[in-house]
């Protein structure tokens, strides 16, 4: 069969098979709607989580960008785990106890004040938003490859499907989804993983594979991509380059800002009891670790394969012609994510680092003019089993699983804004008296207007998929996780300190990543370079959030000190948080 | 509650686990994984060093560990001061 046909089998039956659980469990109140009726096993709901949270971002971008810098974007790996940590230690067992249904609802509670309901609202759209738009951008890339129609085609597909599962089921429905997508999208990634790591170490697992030894050379997998790299001019792989209070503060943005994501924290709502919500951050954590641990090992041999490929007798030796160039580049400059430019007129490729001036006079002498092949980090993990020749139905299967990430991602999230506009915005501000049946129905139009602006930013996309996410990650870091964290450990931060806290934090985040990234991500609109050397005391704008954060916490403390405390019953509210008895009691509604 | 001391004493055993567990959290990622990965620089595995394995493996292993220690120790804590769900 066919290259087409088996990614149209493929995507089409996983297709399938979520629709058709989306309408097995399809939601009838607004507790299936929001929260899935609270009835999911711990189990399938760290499941549910794992493949909410692992975006496009995750299985496309991540092993690409370790497999161009190596060692200094282990950030991702450790920021986008720590998280969990975090999440289960400081919140996930107190919001369940607490029993509602948003998170904004639960600032609006603690801090007894419709503002911050308010505010809470604004952070959670706006980090909420900026995220979708990455996973759109992961839509388009994965569609635009395996079903050979463009970006745009792709996206509006993939937001047709979104639509139709989302809308339908809700909370339950995307739920019971998730877990299928899950299943699908860690077969795809780490099937091909296994077959590349016995290729190149003889090792079945990955993980073990990358610190096992090459086989072709005999020496240690990471010693021999070393000299492989550095030969090339390119930087050392197991080195650290970047600079350090840098790489410390993006790792904590990343971490506070997984454990601030609405749609990760809503998960936790689910679960029967206080108890499972700290066992599901748990198994959470398990489910992902599946992927995180195998990424660094695709990463690496991503890079090895690339190496090989482009110098099969290494890289002393001849490179590759371009007339005999696999036929994954080939496919792959079809969608101009990968870009050959024969500089010198040699008709090889030439691929180093034309940016290092100790390798200029290497260079020169070989007669080479600049390197000539670039390749975007978002196809690695798409294009790996290709490069591998690996058996059609995994690159198929990669292409399904490309798919259920992002859609799954993007599902969660629509999720978090329609429950944030029709149960915080409509229910809970302009018309507290609408029937169920009626805010049912407003949290289905809210998801279809927010499809509609997500696929609208997916076709005008500010920055490839893991940067824009980065940034998603940094707004949820600086708005949310203080102003929820302060609610449960402290019973002194008060109305006017959670706002001002929360309004300072976005806001000092936002203008700090629109100087360099451009007025809502509009190029050219700029005032700052976003360069290492541009930056205010080195810190990038991705890494922002965690300074955000830190103002957030000292800006509510010190307005509170300075105001009035709580009253008694936001008191007693807190210390009920705490424990876990009767939890069964406050999810009544 | 406030005025009830066992559960002030609930909460206190609490604050300590939860302290232990994320010094725990930051000495794994941001210690040996970036600050002290020097120290650990002598310590050879697979072809580089021990604080690149905790930088992309090591951490993510830890941490899982640290959720499941937290759960038990928490779900045990509820019992013994009594505020456990029925």
């Amino acid at each position: 069969m066919e290259q087409y046909s088996l990614n149209l089998l493929f995507v089409g039956a996983t297709f399938l098979l979520y629709i058709g659980i989306a309408i097995w469990a399809r939601a009838g109140s607004t507790s299936e709607f929001y929260a899935a009726g609270r009835g999911v096993h711990p189990v399938l709901n760290g499941m549910a989580t794992a493949a909410d949270w692992m975006s496009a971002a995750s299985f496309i971008s991540m092993a690409g960008l370790i497999a161009s810098t190596g060692y200094d974007n282990s950030t991702y790996l450790m920021g986008w785990t720590g998280g969990y940590v975090l999440l289960a230690l400081l919140l996930a067992p107190y919001l369940r106890k607490f029993g509602k249904f948003t998170v904004p609802e639960f600032i609006g509670d603690r801090f007894y004040s419709p503002t911050a309901r308010m505010v809470a609202v604004a952070c959670l759209i706006i980090a909420s938003i900026t995220y979708v738009i990455g996973q759109m951008t992961g839509v388009g890339v994965a569609f635009s490859r395996f079903l050979e129609v463009d970006n745009d085609t792709g996206l509006f597909i993939g937001a047709a499907i979104v639509f139709f599962y989302a809308v339908l089921g809700g909370m339950k429905g995307v739920t019971y989804t998730q877990v299928a997508q899950y299943c699908v999208l860690i077969l795809a990634y780490t099937i091909p993983a296994i077959f590349i790591s016995l290729q190149l170490t003889g090792v079945a697992l990955p993980p073990i594979g990358l610190f096992s030894d090459h086989v072709a050379s005999g020496v240690p997998l990471l010693t021999k991509l070393n000299q492989v790299v550095t030969e090339l001019g390119f930087a050392n792989y197991t080195e650290h380059h970047s600079n350090t209070l840098n790489m410390v503060l993006f790792t904590l943005s990343l971490m506070i800002g997984t454990a601030g994501l609405p749609h990760v924290i809503i998960r936790f709502f689910t679960v029967p009891k206080v108890s499972d919500a700290r066992w599901s951050a748990g198994w959470a954590l398990v489910f992902i670790a599946l992927l995180y641990l195998t990424a660094p090992a695709v990463g690496a041999m991503a890079r090895m394969n690339l190496m090989d490929t482009v110098y099969p007798g290494g890289a002393q030796s001849e490179s590759l012609k371009y007339e005999e160039r696999p036929d994954w580049m080939k496919n792959w400059e079809v969608t101009g994510l990968l870009k050959f430019e024969d500089k010198n007129g040699d008709g090889q490729i030439q691929l180093y680092n034309d940016k290092s001036e100790a390798f200029a006079a290497t260079a020169e002498a070989n007669g080479w003019k600049g390197s000539e092949l670039t390749v975007n980090p978002d196809i690695i993990v798409l294009a790996n089993p290709e490069i591998a020749a690996l058996p059609g139905w995994v690159i198929a299967l990669v292409a399904a699983g490309g798919l259920a990430a992002a859609l799954s991602t993007a599902a969660g999230l629509l999720l978090a804004i329609s429950s944030a506009v029709s149960h915080d915005v409509i229910k809970g501000t302009l018309a507290p008296n609408i029937s169920e049946k009626g805010e049912l129905l407003s949290a289905r139009i809210a998801m279809a207007v927010a499809i509609a602006v997500a696929t609208w930013l997916g076709l005008n996309p500010p920055g490839f998929a893991a940067q824009t996410v980065a940034l998603a990650f940094g707004l949820a870091a600086a708005s949310i996780f203080p102003a929820l964290m302060m609610g449960i450990f402290s019973t002194r931060v008060n109305n006017i300190g959670a706002v001002l806290g929360m309004l300072s934090g976005l806001l000092f985040t936002l203008v700090y990543i629109f100087m360099y990234k451009g007025w809502f991500f509009v190029p050219g609109t700029n005032q700052l370079m976003d360069t290492p050397e541009g930056w205010i005391l080195g810190i990038s704008p991705l890494s922002i959030g965690s300074v955000g954060a830190m103002l957030n916490f000292f800006v509510a403390i010190m307005v509170s000190r300075a105001t009035a405390p709580p009253p008694a019953h936001i008191r007693e509210l807190v210390e009920s948080i705490r424990v876990p008895r009767g939890s069964g009691a406050a999810t009544d509604h | 509650m406030s005025e009830n001391p066992s559960n002030n004493e609930y909460w206190a055993s609490n604050i300590r686990l939860v302290t232990y567990c994320l010094v725990l959290w930051a000495v794994v990622s941001f210690g040996f994984g970036i600050l002290l990965r020097p120290l650990l620089s002598g310590i050879m595995i697979g072809g580089t060093d021990l604080g690149f394995w905790f930088a992309q493996q090591g951490s993510i292993i830890v941490f899982m560990v640290i959720i499941f220690f937290y759960a038990w120790r928490m779900n045990a804590l509820d019992k013994k001061f009594g505020v456990d769900e029925e």
